[in-house]
Order: structure tokens, then C-alpha cells, then sequence
């Protein structure tokens, strides 16, 4: 068996599990060498200006009356960018855009302007049959394992079918191998006693491992995870999200993770983005966005997480009321109207995401007091 | 002194219907003060709600029960069905799981709220709506908002008003199951701040349920540690953090991330055990990262560690250090 170039060979004889992404890079796949990099030096993926707007139905009588149309902002501008080997989060109360933006980048819903680019191929508004091949290259891991799992599939089938869409490995042997390695890689092992079971058989952190492994079976440079652990036991979560940060090191991928929990975010994240009404009003690495927010908002949201130590009780800063609707943006500041520090200028100018002064690493905020 | 809720050696059985027994909750036993704010935790399927269910008799028909549950001292368990539905909204309410999707979405906000008034003969008509609106003040909605329909309310008001219809019947103790699971974090808090004003301002003794241990933390002044359908620790909240005797409750604060927290969170390995066949030795020794011999075979109760701690494991009272040595 020859390895192509590009690859490290796998390690016979020692503990080391081959990668999925290397099993499938062999040269019997007819692939050509996945892992070379563009010669352009473009991160992973690289999100700009995006926009993504969804019209509001009217109904018949607003339409005979003309009432315009109206449109659920969405997404409002978002740029950001993901590098291999890197884990972000993107972190803000339901409606703020977290999942539009990775529906987005997934392309399953075109975006109203801005680009995306995955290896620096923009793929926003891309046709289907040239979206399809490059779709490989980014799965999605959903919140819920007891949904997202066919109840009907065994793990071995559910694993096996992202290949057939994809038309990847010529014999189910070849693809039973493919399995075998992403079920490992995943930390099911060993893999061939979970082959035949079926998901009402496993246990949720379980169901997320094999939801992870479907992904993984792709070689996807990209993984986008949507709350992978909300609906796990705690005791489960540590795990799931120590999987995922050992793949983005070991199998090199980027990952970009949405979640509302900042713990989560503070501890097994590199960079937070903090999303509020389709913007990003905050990012930085994660150890400054925690330690030292500069966003209103942030500053809010860290201080309503609830603490381990009992002893520890500050008192929470607690916004009145809940993200108002994408439909109506306010003017101005668009968190002006929640925000216990705005003035004037708030209400009229719109701050852009800029380098405060008391910043560091790149760590940026759209706050005009900032 | 009696305390305003007791539960001693509360046992829950269900027979499923394709045979066996299931053995949900195992001899659990806590007390309750007016205004005291008790967490009940643990992964799923430990018990919690089960045991909270029992206190409302809202079990389902395939579940038998042993024990007391005392109000004011007095049993309300004695007399099964009959004599549970006198305390029952009047003394012991409960916010369900989920209960803020279970409002009825055809009917007014208010009037699902003085409906259980009229069926308790608290009020009636007219008065009964006054007081709806009077409640959905109390939990932080105008009271104008009584005349609209859930599906114009917000999921952190739904909740508010869940909370309001539970308060419709004047209850000292609230029973709150997974109040905040399914909301972002910053209607979580506000859910949090609501239930401690209430407890604080009227005296309200609560009952809360969930996984999250921080929330607890930050909640409550004193939890019990659930497993396998037994306290496996209860005591006071920093006794519990900084002093942890069980070494389920060591490892679920090592599981739960925290915001500045340093070191690794790791995960429990295994899973709880199945509740149909009797357990010898510790439930928790398959899961356990410092088990001793005697562990397969000693099944460890309660122990009475000071300052009303208990932990039922055989090394709870030695020391931390043996934890550690242990290790």
C-alpha cells in the first residue's frame, strides 16, 4: 500500500488509530491528496461582510394594501475567519443570527450578499453541482442526537450513508474500513461492537459520537457544531468537547462551534465571537473576551453565568427583557435600547467593530465607549 | 421544631409493563424551611423528578410508593389519591419541565391562570381574573398582558406566567423542575432572580431540580447529590464544593465548566446503573475513580459528617487527603 505524498503514513503496529481522513486518502479512493493546502496561504474559511436577510410573509391583505415588504435582518454583516486547528465560538441569545450564519456557511440558505470562503474558493451563492463536491468538506454536528439519528438505521448504516451520497470507497469492504476508522476516531471503540446497534441502543453522549463519526467518515476540513453537547448529561459533555478539540489537533480541522454557554466557550475555545441582533459585537481570543470584555453586552452575558463555587456569588448584571426582533433593528447602536451605559451618540451612530484601546491580540469590539 | 417539608425514606417503584420492578427512588429523606432555597441534582435518570412527582401525587398509576411526606408535620401521603389533593397547589405546587410549552395555546394567558383558582374555590369570575393579573405582576409580566395568548409571549414570559399559575393557590413550597433548561442564559438569570425574590420576599420554600450544578450553587443554600435513585451527598452548598465527601459529587463539579475555572473538565466515564435489579455494593462503584475492595460488596448509607453533611460512601469523614492518595 503507497500513501500519496501529501501524507504522513499511517503508523503500523502502534496504538495510533489511522485517521478516517488518511484511510480515505489512500490512493484507492481516487482521490487526489486532500490535505494540500492552497499555495495562497487563505484561512480555512473566511467569512466577509456576509448578509443574510429573510423576506417576511405578507399576508392578503398587506399585499393588496402595498404594505412593503418587510425582512428579518438576519445576519447583518458578519465577518470572521477560522483556521485549521482552530476552534471558535460563536456565542449569543436565541435570534441573534448563530445559526443563520452556519446555515449560511453551510449553503443551505443563500446568502443576500458578502462572501464565504473555504480554502479561498468564495462558495456563497455557488451552484449546486459546484457546491456539492466541496459540501464534503464541511459537516455539520446538530444539537440533538436523539433527533438527528435515523432510530431506524444501525450505527454502521447511519455512518456509511454521508459515503454513498458522496460516492466515496468502490466496495463495502473498502467502506466498512472507512467506517471502522471514523467510529475509532470518534471514540467509539471498539468500532465493530457498535457497528450493528441501533441509536435507541446508546446512550446520548453515544448518539453524539456517532452523529460526529457520520461527519468525520468525509475528511471534512471544516466541522460546524450547533450546541453539540446542550442536550447531553454533564457528566457526558466534557468528553464530546474534548473529542472535538483533540480532532481539530490531530485531524487538523477547524471547527466552529455555536453555543450560549460561555463556560463552555472559555474552556475549550481559541477565539469567542459574541453575536447579538446578526452582528458580531464582540471577538478575541478566548482568554481575552472572558477576562477582559469590552462590550457591554459580553460584559452582561459573563456576568449572568452561574459560578461552581457557591462562595463566589457577584451580583449579576441582568438585561431587562429579551433580544428584540430582527425585523425592527433599532437605530444606532442596535443593543442601545438594553444597555446600561448608552448615550446620545448611541442612539444615532451605528459603532463599528474596531480595536479599543485597552485591547490586546486583535481582540475587537463595536462599542462606541469601548 | 417540625420543618415545613419532610420527606423521610421515600421509596418509588414502577412496574413496567413488561415485567420486572424498576426501583426509582431508594429511601430519600431531606427537610425543607419556609424561605429555604434546596437543590436537587444529578444526571438523568437518578431520580430527581420521580421523587418530586411523589411529593405532588402525580405519579402514574403503575408506581407504588413507601414513606412519609410531612407538611407541617403532617403525612400527606397517608390517605394515597384523596388525602395528597387537599396539600396539592395549596401547599405543594410545581413548575413541570417544559412547562412553558405546555400552556394552552387557544385560551387566554389570564384565564389559564384563574382557572385552577375557581376549580380550588380560591376565586371566582371577575376576582379570579383580578388575581391573575395581580400574580402575573408579582412574577414580572404587566397585567394588562392577561388578556394575550401565549404564542404572543416570549419564551422566558411563558415561563413567568408558568410560574404565576403555579403560585395561583397560594403555596408555601414550589417544586421548580428544570426551570431555566431550555433558555438563553440571560432569561435564565432572570428566571433565577424571580424564584430567589419570591422565596425571599414570601417566604417560599423551593424545590429545585436540574443538572447544572452552578446553577445550583449560585441558587440554593443547601442540595442533595443524586444517584442511582439515592442521595449520594447532601449538605450545605460549600460543604458540598469545597468539601466534597462523595466522589460522584467531586466528579460532577470536575464535569461542570466554569468561567474562569483552570484545569481540565473531564468527563464521568460509564453511565448510571439500571434501577431493575437491587445494587450490591456502592451503585457508584463501576463510575467511581477511587473504589476500594470493600466497595463490590458494602452498600454504603448516609453518614453523618457535621454541620448537617452526609455522604454515603465508606471513605466519606477520612479525609480529603486519602482522596487524593487514592488517586
Amino acid at each position: 500500500m503507497s500513501d500519496t505524498q501529501a501524507f504522513a503514513p499511517t503508523t503500523e503496529g502502534t496504538e495510533q488509530v489511522p485517521l478516517a481522513t488518511e484511510v480515505l486518502a489512500r490512493p484507492a479512493s481516487g482521490e487526489t491528496a486532500r490535505r494540500e493546502r492552497p499555495a495562497t496561504g487563505s484561512p480555512l474559511l473566511e467569512v466577509t461582510d456576509l448578509v443574510t436577510q429573510y423576506p417576511v410573509r405578507r399576508g392578503l391583505i398587506e399585499a393588496a394594501r402595498r404594505v412593503p415588504r418587510r425582512q428579518v435582518h438576519a445576519v447583518d454583516g458578519v465577518s470572521f475567519s477560522v483556521a485549521r486547528g482552530e476552534m471558535m465560538a460563536l456565542v449569543g441569545e436565541s435570534g441573534c443570527g448563530k445559526t443563520s450564519t452556519v446555515q449560511t456557511i453551510l449553503g443551505m440558505v443563500k446568502p443576500t450578499s458578502g462572501a464565504v470562503r473555504l480554502n479561498g474558493i468564495d462558495i456563497a451563492g455557488l451552484p449546486e453541482r459546484q457546491m456539492r463536491p466541496l459540501r464534503r468538506k464541511v459537516q455539520m454536528i446538530y444539537q440533538d442526537p436523539y433527533e438527528s439519528l435515523d432510530p431506524r438505521f444501525r450505527v454502521g448504516q447511519t455512518v456509511e450513508e454521508p459515503m454513498l451520497v458522496h460516492s466515496i470507497g468502490r466496495s463495502s469492504a473498502e467502506r466498512r474500513d472507512l467506517i471502522i476508522a471514523a467510529l475509532e476516531q470518534a471514540g467509539l471503540s471498539p468500532a465493530d461492537a457498535y457497528l450493528d446497534r441501533y441509536p435507541h441502543e446508546l446512550s446520548g453522549g453515544q448518539r453524539q459520537r456517532v452523529a460526529i463519526a457520520a461527519a468525520l467518515v468525509l475528511g471534512p476540513d471544516l466541522l460546524l457544531a450547533d450546541e453539540p453537547v446542550s442536550m447531553l448529561d454533564v457528566s457526558v459533555r466534557a468528553g464530546v468537547l474534548s473529542l472535538l478539540d483533540g480532532l481539530r489537533r490531530t485531524a487538523d480541522m477547524g471547527i466552529l462551534m455555536i453555543t450560549h454557554d460561555l463556560s463552555t466557550a472559555a474552556h475549550f475555545a481559541d477565539k469567542i465571537a459574541v453575536m447579538y441582533l446578526g452582528r458580531i459585537v464582540e471577538c478575541g481570543t478566548a482568554r481575552e473576551v472572558v477576562r477582559n470584555p469590552q462590550h457591554p453586552y459580553t460584559k452582561a452575558l459573563l456576568s449572568v453565568v452561574p459560578k461552581r463555587d457557591p462562595r463566589d456569588r457577584s451580583v449579576p448584571q441582568i438585561l431587562t427583557g429579551e433580544a428584540p426582533d430582527p425585523i425592527e433593528v433599532p437605530p444606532g447602536c442596535r443593543f442601545h435600547p438594553r444597555c446600561p451605559i448608552a448615550i446620545d451618540l448611541c442612539r444615532t451612530d451605528d459603532p463599528a467593530l474596531r480595536l479599543p484601546a485597552a485591547s490586546v491580540d486583535g481582540h475587537l469590539a463595536a462599542c462606541h465607549l469601548a | 421544631m417540625t420543618s415545613l417539608l419532610e420527606v423521610d425514606d421515600l421509596h418509588v417503584w414502577f412496574d413496567p409493563p413488561h415485567g420486572g420492578q424498576v426501583h426509582a427512588v431508594q429511601g430519600v429523606s431531606f427537610e425543607l424551611q419556609p424561605g429555604e432555597r434546596f437543590g436537587l441534582v444529578g444526571e438523568s435518570g437518578c431520580g430527581k423528578t420521580t421523587t418530586i412527582l411523589a411529593l405532588m401525587g402525580l405519579l402514574p398509576p403503575n408506581a407504588s410508593l413507601a414513606g412519609q411526606v410531612r407538611v407541617d408535620g403532617r403525612n400527606i401521603l397517608a390517605g394515597g389519591e384523596d388525602s395528597v389533593r387537599q396539600y396539592r397547589w395549596k401547599d405543594i405546587a410545581m413548575v413541570f419541565q417544559g412547562a412553558m410549552n405546555a400552556l394552552n395555546p387557544v385560551k387566554r394567558v389570564g384565564w389559564q391562570i384563574a382557572e385552577p383558582m375557581a376549580f380550588h374555590g380560591i376565586a371566582e369570575g371577575k376576582a379570579a381574573l383580578k388575581r391573575a393579573g395581580e400574580l402575573l405582576e408579582l412574577v414580572g409580566i404587566p397585567a394588562r398582558s392577561a388578556e394575550r395568548y401565549p404564542h404572543e409571549f416570549s419564551g422566558g414570559m411563558r415561563q413567568r406566567a408558568s410560574i404565576a399559575m403555579a403560585l395561583a393557590c397560594e403555596p408555601r413550597i414550589l417544586l421548580a423542575d428544570e426551570p431555566t433548561t431550555a433558555l438563553d442564559v440571560m432569561v435564565q438569570a432572570q428566571i433565577l432572580e424571580l424564584l430567589a425574590r419570591l422565596s425571599d420576599e414570601l417566604g417560599l420554600a423551593v424545590v429545585l431540580v436540574t443538572h447544572d450544578l452552578a446553577v445550583v450553587a449560585q441558587m440554593c443554600s443547601r442540595a442533595a447529590v443524586m444517584y442511582a435513585g439515592e442521595i449520594a451527598e447532601t449538605g450545605p452548598m460549600e460543604a458540598l464544593y469545597h468539601d466534597p465527601q462523595h466522589p460522584y459529587t467531586r466528579l460532577l463539579f470536575g464535569a461542570t465548566p466554569d468561567l474562569f475555572g483552570t484545569g481540565d473538565v473531564t468527563s464521568i466515564p460509564g453511565s448510571p446503573p439500571r434501577l431493575d435489579r437491587e445494587a450490591v455494593g456502592c451503585p457508584f462503584r463501576p463510575r467511581c475513580d477511587v473504589p476500594l475492595d470493600r466497595c463490590a460488596t458494602d452498600h454504603p448509607t448516609l453518614r453523618q459528617l457535621g454541620g448537617g453533611h452526609f455522604a454515603a460512601c465508606v471513605r466519606a469523614g477520612s479525609g480529603r487527603a486519602n482522596l487524593a492518595e487514592a488517586k
